[in-house]
């Protein structure tokens, strides 16, 4: 059997040598015929025809043998397919319509389906990713100090826990340029690096692609400094150098040595800190100064094969007793059993948030596909209409109807293919930009790529729209009475009339799909308005920052006698006035300060300041942000103030002073009661200190655009101790233009500055909005193509209305209507349809509103504003379709409409 | 009396059994030989034949090969090959089995119940 298929096979590519071979030897046969029939005495004549008569026709034969020789079947899909390519190159208008709407669908499907399946569908980059998870106290208030463990905390979970392969982890503190590299001669090189504890790569699978990666001894107390590479930092800065294992380059005043270079498929900030880059890694040293830091570390463990989450849950359960903040420190032992040790899947932590944004997103092009099928199964019943004489003279010519639906389902499938081509290089371009978009926080973006499943998928929408949309046209062609159509004088007739109806129909879904995308659009568009305009407790606007190096001293206070540490905070403190002087006589510059930290960064809290006196509560709630500021810096920030701001003259032996935030103000006033509820002038005492409150700031969004501004506490840099130091100014003259002065002033007071940007704060707020942001304005996007397709539909349908109907309208104006009569009916024809498809479609919105209701910010899910819009915009669009072929059917020649036909 | 119209099937076991009693023959001898022996019952379209053909030698129970005619004319020439005897000799086995079943069914009588367990042994 096996033999007769590939003998079927070879028969069909040796289709011309056979049919020769069968030809002569259908000719012997008919010789040999004509010849037996002579010998019995018949005329010539009538010898062939007897002859031609019991062969049962010379064709026929030829058909039956072609039967059972070969593959009739691909014959058939092969005479269909050059056939569609004819009929398709004879309208080419119509052909590129169809293509490109089909690809502008596809294309829009498969980016989406590459960004869901990267960050949704797809296991995270390391092996065995599954058993990866992310160990952290439910989110509380007090930002990053409560989201992390202490070193101490680290030895001990990984002692008592049982369900790890092992646990790692990094240190959370890490800020942007926190490296400096110098290499010759030139200003330092800043860039950023992350302290990771030195099993760090091991427990998440990563291999070096070059050299090795960190050892434990690299970690321990005066182990000689060494460095792990990114690739892209490796490439960048030192143009790939293959001899790079083994060199030692000045990092932070100490000779580093790089061990090891990282594969490219491995990137800490696309995992681990959306939106930002990391270029270099470096080991921890748990048992050096990190250990006097207190909460620092952020836990990530790999499970042992075959445990589940619930168990690892139970597991940190029983842990967390054993867990000391300090182990020096008895009472501090069983701190975290309050917070608490709760194990998620790293998966989730990464971007199962997301998910409801990626799921709104994926429906969003679902619905732009059925719009797009929609429209080409309206071109395509047009078409089949004009065709339909076409098809019933084949069907009358013998063609069987499933060989008609055959040949336009060939047809389908020929637009689907060469518009999923098109789309899939669109959506190569799509992912190729966002690819590259760094800037947005959001994980993974960077490893976005057509891959195997894309292409998967983008065959399944191809095959599955072309049955959409074709299967449809198919039915209702081979369905109907083909005889009919050869009657069908064409204008007027029935058959016309229920393909208008079915067209109709059409229109109106299609409509009413683009509601619904609209509607959604409009609701993410209005929440992200809305975000845009929070106050967030500064002013972003022509607000500027830049990292300041501080040189000379330590930067975090090791000095270890108080006499010290007051003698290193003076120093600081004649630098930074300096500094702030300086700056400030910058032309454009109104005013300068300088924090550790700025809000949207990074943060930290150092307990909860209590008003002395008064009886602090059992459950006390988390403590408040901490900044350390000098005088100037909530002004140049734009955060306004009640009271007094530091000055310089709040001396390290002088009275403690702070400034507290408007919602932490009002927390403690409903325990103090203050009079008239105003803390300035009342003393909160933290551990041993007294510190005097001298003035209520407005409240920051110090973690979140979105979210509740938390708690925040500013000290004075003049008295307490900073972590680093970020320069803030308020300058009238765009960044270009400041960023070289601010830095040659930095210069001039501290050689070794690094050569730092000069950033909007608005920067800072952009990047918190980017996921945001990303999403609504790829909703936007697809619900403006989704108007488009419409409008495209609309007028289609319109448009063939009106030329179907040239003689009515030309009889009706011959008679007397106006042509104002005949544009409004054609307008109040398609308004008609259109209001039909928002009524459908406002009803299907308040449904799926729901579904994105989670994603809004500030903005009902029934936003009035939005439904109105959403209305007129529609109206609007049908209007438009509808005018230019109102115009037309206005413009009609009665007389060349009566001779027409 | 109206030709016999031709089974489904029956024409390759028709076309082998010739080839294995006549030897080598090109298409036309092979039909015209079918017609003699049916006594010029069966409704042979001519054309047929070579559907037939083609699916027996596609199967390898035939062979063919360009050959001269008697009066010097250039046909192909059908032969069976040992395939196609084995095939001959299976069908044709078949054949008798049904031919005999048909038979004893079409001489069924009103009430002979016995017919079932005439014999146990296949027919």
């Amino acid at each position: 059997m096996n033999w007769r298929a590939a003998r079927r096979v070879a028969a069909f590519f040796g289709k011309r040598r056979l049919d020769r071979e069968l030809e002569d030897e259908l000719a012997a046969h008919v010789e040999f015929a004509i010849e037996e029939n002579l010998e019995r005495g018949l005329p010539w004549h009538e010898a062939r025809r007897v002859a031609l008569a019991s062969m049962g026709g010379l064709e026929q034969a030829k058909d039956r043998h072609r039967q059972a020789r070969g593959l009739m079947r691909l014959d058939i899909l092969l005479q269909d397919l050059k056939y569609t390519f004819r009929t398709l190159g004879r309208d080419p208008g119509f052909t590129a319509v169809a293509i490109l709407i089909l690809a502008l669908g596809v294309g829009a499907n498969i980016a989406v389906f590459s960004v869901v399946d990267t960050l949704m569908l797809r296991p995270l980059p390391f092996p065995n990713a599954q058993e990866l998870v992310w160990i952290a106290p439910p989110p509380q208030k007090c930002g990053l100090s409560c989201a992390t463990y202490s070193t101490d905390a680290y030895d001990e979970f990984r002692t008592y826990s049982h369900s790890y392969q092992d646990v790692t982890g990094y240190f959370s503190y890490s800020s942007p340029e926190n490296l400096n590299l110098f290499a010759g001669n030139g200003a330092p090189i800043p860039a950023t690096g992350i302290d990771v504890i030195a099993n760090f790569f091991n427990v998440l699978g990563v291999q070096p692609a070059m050299g090795r990666l960190f050892r434990p001894a690299d970690a321990l107390d005066g182990a000689a400094p060494v460095i792990v590479l990114s690739n892209p930092w490796w490439r960048r800065q030192f143009h790939a150098d293959p001899q790079i294992i083994g060199k030692a380059f000045d990092i932070n005043g100490r000779q580093t040595t790089v061990v090891g270079v990282l594969p490219a498929s491995f990137d800490f900030g696309a995992v681990f800190s959306p939106g930002s880059k990391v270029d270099a890694i470096t080991p921890l040293d748990l048992y050096g100064p990190p250990r006097g830091w207190g909460n620092i570390i952020t836990f990530i463990g790999r499970m042992k094969p075959g445990v589940t989450l619930a168990q690892a849950r139970d597991d940190a359960r029983s842990a967390a007793p054993h867990l000391c903040w300090n182990n020096r420190n008895p009472q501090t032992c069983g701190s975290y059993v309050k917070a608490g040790i709760v194990p998620d899947a790293l998966k989730e932590y990464v971007s199962g948030r997301l998910r409801r944004s990626l799921i709104v997103l994926w429906s969003a092009v679902g619905l732009i596909l059925l719009i797009a099928c929609v429209n080409l199964s309206n071109l395509l019943l047009a078409r089949a209409m004009a065709r339909s004489k076409e098809f019933a003279m084949r069907a009358t010519l013998g063609a069987s109807r499933s060989r008609i639906v055959g040949q336009l389902l060939t047809e389908s499938l020929i637009l689907s293919a060469a518009g999923s081509l098109l789309g899939l290089a669109l959506a190569y371009f799509l992912i190729f930009w966002l690819a590259h978009q760094g800037a947005i926080a959001l994980p993974l973006l960077g490893d976005l790529r057509i891959d195997r499943a894309a292409l998967a998928w983008t065959f399944l929408i191809a095959v599955g729209t072309a049955f959409l949309f074709g299967i449809f046209p198919g039915l209702r062609m081979a369905g109907g009475q083909l005889a009919e159509a050869l009657k069908d004088s064409g204008a007027g007739a029935g058959q016309s009339r229920r393909h208008e109806r079915v067209r109709s129909v059409l229109v109106v879904t299609e409509v009413a799909l683009a509601c619904v995308l609209l509607v959604g659009a409009g609701l993410l568009l209005r929440s992200f308005l809305r975000v845009l305009n929070i106050d967030l407790g500064f002013q972003p606007e022509r607000g500027y920052a830049m990292r300041v190096d501080v040189p000379n001293f330590p930067v975090d206070g090791n000095a270890n006698t108080p006499q010290a540490r007051q003698a290193v905070t003076r120093e600081r403190t004649a630098f930074f006035q300096q500094v702030i002087a300086r700056v400030t006589q910058l032309p454009g510059v109104q005013a300068a300060g300088i924090s550790d930290y700025l809000p949207l960064g990074q943060n930290r809290a150092w307990g909860t300041p209590w008003p002395k006196g008064v009886k602090q509560p059992d459950a006390l709630a988390t403590g408040p942000l901490v900044y350390v500021v000098t005088p100037g810096y909530l002004r140049a920030m734009g955060t306004p103030l009640r009271g007094r701001d530091f000055s310089w003259d709040d001396g390290p032996t002088g009275q403690n002073v702070i400034i507290i935030s408007q919602a932490y103000a009002q927390f403690l006033a409903a325990y103090a009661h203050w009079p008239n509820e105003d803390p300035v002038g009342h003393t909160l005492s933290s551990g041993d200190q007294d510190l005097t409150i001298i003035g209520v700031a407005a409240n920051v969004h110090e973690e979140t655009t979105e979210g509740d501004a938390g708690w925040q506490i500013y000290y004075p840099q003049t008295q307490a101790s900073p972590t680093g130091a970020q320069l803030v100014l308020r300058s009238t003259l765009p960044a270009s233009t400041g960023a070289n002065a601010v830095l040659q002033t930095l210069r001039t007071l501290n050689p070794s500055q690094t050569a730092s940007e000069l950033r909007p704060i608005q920067s800072f707020v952009d990047h918190a909005n980017s996921p945001r942001r990303f999403f609504m304005f790829l909703v936007v996007a697809f619900a403006a193509l989704g108007l488009l397709l419409a409008a495209l539909g609309i007028y289609g349908v319109i448009s063939y209305s009106v030329t179907r109907r040239t003689q009515e309208i030309g009889i009706r104006m011959a008679l007397g209507a106006t042509i104002g009569r005949v544009q409004w009916q054609v307008l109040a024809g398609t308004v008609r349809l259109a209001l039909m498809g928002i009524a459908l479609g406002a009803v299907a919105s308040l449904a799926a509103a729901r579904l994105i209701a989670s994603l809004l910010y500030a903005t009902s899910p029934w936003d009035l504003p939005t439904y109105l819009g959403m209305v007129a915009a529609l109206l609007a669009v049908a209007v438009g379709s509808g005018y230019l072929p109102a115009r037309r059917a206005s413009r009609t020649n009665p007389m060349v409409a009566l001779r027409a036909n | 009396m109206s030709k016999l119209d031709l089974l489904q099937g029956t024409l390759d076991l028709m076309v082998l059994k010739t080839l294995a009693a006549m030897g080598s023959l090109h298409g036309y001898g092979i039909a015209r030989r079918i017609e003699q022996v049916s006594g010029d019952q069966v409704l042979l379209n001519q054309g047929t034949i070579y559907a037939s053909l083609v699916r027996l030698e596609q199967r390898g129970w035939i062979a063919s090969s360009w050959g001269l005619s008697g009066n010097n004319r250039k046909a192909k020439f059908y032969s069976i090959t040992r395939g196609g005897r084995r095939q001959l000799a299976e069908d044709a086995r078949y054949w008798e089995r049904v031919s005999g079943v048909m038979e004893r069914v079409l001489r069924m009588q009103p009430g002979t119940a016995e017919l079932a367990d005439e014999d146990g042994e296949p027919a």
